[in-house]
């Protein structure tokens, strides 16, 4: 223990006035001229404090494979065609293509293999009859990968769709394999924000089945063809129905080519929003040679699985600029336009786990948490005064100190406060009023003894310590065990403790103490008051 | 000098068969919640089981019954309404969660909406948890509980004997449980909020046996070869009673304060608080420190 009062005073103050310039963002904003050299960062607040949105998202892995794998069997089929492959069958099978053809092909085959999917790898050869059935599979290390690359993507697609949405602070984070942990802080409308991060966003211009409507009534759906669902919006009613359309299955562009969705008001019906959209030269071109070709026919233009409309193409459209209407109010179109411009997500995802924590409720906890707080603290004070008279103050005036420097340590390291956070606080504060009743007990002990009172004072914290010292280094060990296991507001406790402990046991030893050595040392009372 | 209590002589460790009965009907009846709780039978919140909570407030007063017949008839009949008294919020929980097709949240507003038509409600907070979630928090709860374990035994087995860590170690275990027997018999909801307290009991706890076996150990090396074991064990307690009284009135000072107005969230937390400083500080006393005694006994019979 350091012997020089003035060089611990000297520690205390220098402490102190760290903690106090870390704090004072909280209450202050810093001005001027000061802005610069001062933090300027508040304590974080969670959202269960705050109020906010927290999403944890999952990706639909099986989905996404299959998707690859469907894209991967059309890419498989044209190069075949392109080269000249004269194939018998091709089936495709969890993650594998299987490709019937005759023996002597099979050069011709794999080469396209090894030239163009790089990532296909050959698995078994069945022979059947003269016909060989050759696999082609995805690697489990490509699988892996292509998952990876999916929830990347999927994070940098929500982030930012987030963005464009103006969010402040949000936290968008990868979270196990495939999950992705959104947090939106003091969101005012959840609902909007959820349809616009778990909207998948796949925009297909598809054919549509005139033929094969007239004749259609429900049940068998006719080769090469799929039902959707076209959703209409009565525009004075504002009911929204759903009718079922056919549509041939081949994708005649998609929203990959995109540059750019806007929101547009005009149109037909006078001042109804609308999306514009605009290509790329490739998809212009794609564009250009679609209408070309159906001029007369009717184009289904599709959002996730949704028919937003499908109108008449009456001439050959170029330029590549096209838009989407269906009755749309302001904001989803807005909405629309966010989404499309952030482009598509690679899956679907699930929303596993959605806590929504109103304003409201977030604000009614911090002020009657903080009441609660404080009103205990003083009449712990109290307390400790009416028991401890003079020394009593001097244990509430290290508490304080260490309530400073943790809210001090709080701002510097930008730690999140939550709930748990306030309880760990709560605890870190009860060890420290702890502390004190164990040293002054121990000093007691001392002057019962017929000690004098310095050297009860020094007695009783040499004696103590050991105490306070072991019950802070448990406590520090389950911390860093929940810290290092801990998830979300379990972990926020830990951090407190952390913290809370190291603070605690610095003050324990340079806190009080040094007020003590120091009255002791200039006044020299006879007795103490304990 | 104020004191609430001057030099105390009770013998403890006399009280030890009285007290282990008492503790093991504790842990019994824990053990019991805990089993429940591991097949979902008691009062989970959807972080464990999945689900949707809403906290919802009309802005005029709504019957709890007439609610409950609302969402029911409205076609969800697993469903758990709390009323919180004297407000008109209501908690409403249902182990449905969101799938593909439905938002429950959107459903149990229309319901509302539909159902209790004259009552304006807002929706002041909501949580939805996919099913498969609440396991991976278990599992992470479990090894986080064994490796805190283990760390603190080594711990206390190094600054004071490998018997203390296993008691220390024991003890808080043996509180743990029994808040979850508690909570469990009042049929309080367990959430993450009550799993914080939990952690915060095991800290108190064990805090307050290392303060005892600190005591303990320093008597013992003072102890003349010849006086008991037990007397020594005594005399620490006695020692340190009064740390312990005072400790556990302030603490308890400043948990009063925060379950009368700390509002709804902070108080379920707060009685769960108040609850573990009342058994933490008996286990210490009644159960780690006899747990020592009993063992050396037995040690020693085998010796001789």
């Amino acid at each position: 223990m350091l012997k020089s009062i003035k060089l611990r005073a000297t520690l205390i103050l220098v402490f102190l006035v760290i903690s106090v310039i870390y704090c004072l963002p909280n209450v202050i904003e810093p001005q001027g001229a000061w802005k610069r050299y001062l933090p300027s960062d508040k304590i974080h607040l969670g959202l269960d404090l705050k109020g906010g949105m927290h999403l944890l998202l999952e990706l639909d892995t099986v989905k996404l494979l299959q998707n690859m794998v469907d894209r991967k069997f059309n890419a498989f089929k044209d190069a075949m065609i392109r080269d000249g492959v004269r194939f018998l069958g091709l089936e495709k099978k969890e993650h594998a293509l299987f490709v019937t053809i005759r023996a002597e092909q099979k050069e011709k085959l794999y080469n396209i293999a090894g030239k163009d999917f790089p990532d296909l790898k050959a698995g078994s050869t069945k022979v059947e009859g003269e016909n060989l059935v050759i696999e082609f599979l995805l690697s489990e290390k490509e699988l892996a990968n292509i998952k990876d690359n999916a929830v990347n993507q999927a994070l940098e697609t929500i982030r930012n769709r987030i963005d464009q949405f103006g969010v402040s602070e949000p936290v968008i984070v990868k979270q196990g394999e495939n999950q992705i942990l959104v947090q939106l802080p003091g969101i005012k409308d959840p609902q909007r924000a959820l349809e616009l991060i778990g909207k998948t966003a796949q925009l297909e211009f598809k054919l549509v089945d005139e033929e094969g409507s007239a004749r259609y009534t429900g049940g068998e759906v006719p080769e090469g063809d799929e039902v959707l669902s076209l959703k209409a919006r009565n525009r004075e009613t504002g009911i929204t129905t759903t009718t079922p359309i056919l549509l041939k299955k081949q994708t005649l562009l998609s929203g990959e080519l995109l540059t750019d969705a806007r929101v547009k008001i005009g149109g037909e019906f006078g001042n109804e929003p609308y999306v514009a959209i605009e290509f790329n030269s490739e998809g212009a071109r794609i564009f250009d040679k679609m209408t070309a070709e159906n001029v007369g026919k009717r184009i289904a233009i599709i959002l996730d699985n949704t028919v937003y409309s499908a109108p008449v193409v009456r001439e050959r459209i170029s330029g590549g600029k096209a838009s989407i209407t269906g009755g749309f109010k302001m904001d989803e179109a807005k909405d629309l336009a966010i989404v499309l411009r952030a482009g598509a997500l690679p899956a679907p995802v699930r929303v596993v786990q959605n806590i929504t924590i109103g304003p409201t409720l977030g604000q009614d906890s911090i002020t009657k948490g903080i009441r609660a707080t404080i009103l205990g603290g003083i009449l712990v004070i109290i307390f400790m005064i009416v028991y401890y008279r003079f020394s009593g103050v001097i244990a509430c005036f290290a508490l304080i100190l260490n309530l400073i420097y943790l809210l001090g340590a709080f701002s510097a390291l930008k730690a999140t406060m939550t709930l748990p956070g306030i309880a760990g606080i709560a605890l870190t504060i009860g060890m420290g009023v702890d502390s004190n009743v164990l040293i002054f007990e121990r000093i007691r002990d001392e002057l019962r003894l017929g000690k004098t009172v310095r050297a009860a004072v020094d007695g009783g914290y040499t004696k103590a310590w050991v105490a306070i010292f072991d019950s802070h280094i448990t406590t520090l060990i389950t911390a860093c065990v929940l810290f290092i296991f801990g998830t979300g507001p379990i972990k926020g406790f830990a951090v407190t403790l952390i913290i809370g402990m190291l603070i605690n046991l610095f003050t324990a030893v340079f806190g009080s103490k040094t007020i003590f050595d120091w009255i002791l040392t200039k006044y020299k009372p006879r007795k103490l008051s304990i | 000098m104020m004191e609430l209590l001057k030099d105390t002589s009770i013998d403890f460790i006399g009280f030890r068969k009285k007290a282990f009965i008492f503790s093991a009907f504790l842990v019994a009846l824990g053990l019991f919640a805990f089993i429940m709780i591991l097949f979902g039978k008691a009062n989970l919140s959807v972080d464990f089981t999945g689900g949707t909570n809403l906290q919802i407030r009309f802005k005029d007063h709504v019957d709890i019954g007439a609610l409950r017949k609302a969402i029911v008839d409205g076609g969800i009949s697993d469903v758990q309404i709390q009323e919180i008294s004297g407000t008109n919020d209501f908690f409403i929980k249902t182990k449905l969660s969101d799938t593909s097709k439905e938002n429950i949240q959107d459903k149990i507003s229309a319901i509302l909406s539909g159902q209790i038509k004259d009552k304006k409600f807002e929706i002041l907070g909501s949580s939805m948890v996919g099913a498969g979630v609440g396991k991976t928090l278990k599992q992470y709860a479990i090894i986080a509980a064994c490796l805190a374990f283990i760390g603190i035994i080594i711990y206390i087995a190094w600054r004071f004997t490998f018997i203390s860590g296993i008691a220390a170690c024991i003890a808080t275990f043996h509180d743990v449980v029994a808040i979850l027997g508690v909570f469990y018999i009042l049929d309080k909801e367990l959430n993450l909020l009550i799993i914080t307290a939990l952690l915060t009991i095991a800290g108190y706890s064990l805090q307050d046996t290392v303060v005892v076996f600190d005591r303990i150990r320093e008597n013992m090396s003072k102890m003349k070869s010849k006086s008991d074991f037990g007397d020594t064990i005594n005399r620490s307690i006695n020692e340190v009673l009064s740390r312990t009284i005072v400790t556990g009135i302030s603490t308890l000072i400043a948990l009063g304060a925060l379950m009368i107005f700390g509002g709804e969230v902070l108080f379920d937390f707060s009685f769960a608080l108040v609850v573990g400083l009342v058994v933490g500080t008996y286990s210490s006393i009644f159960v780690a420190s006899p747990l020592i005694f009993i063992w050396r006994q037995k040690a020693r019979a085998k010796t001789l």
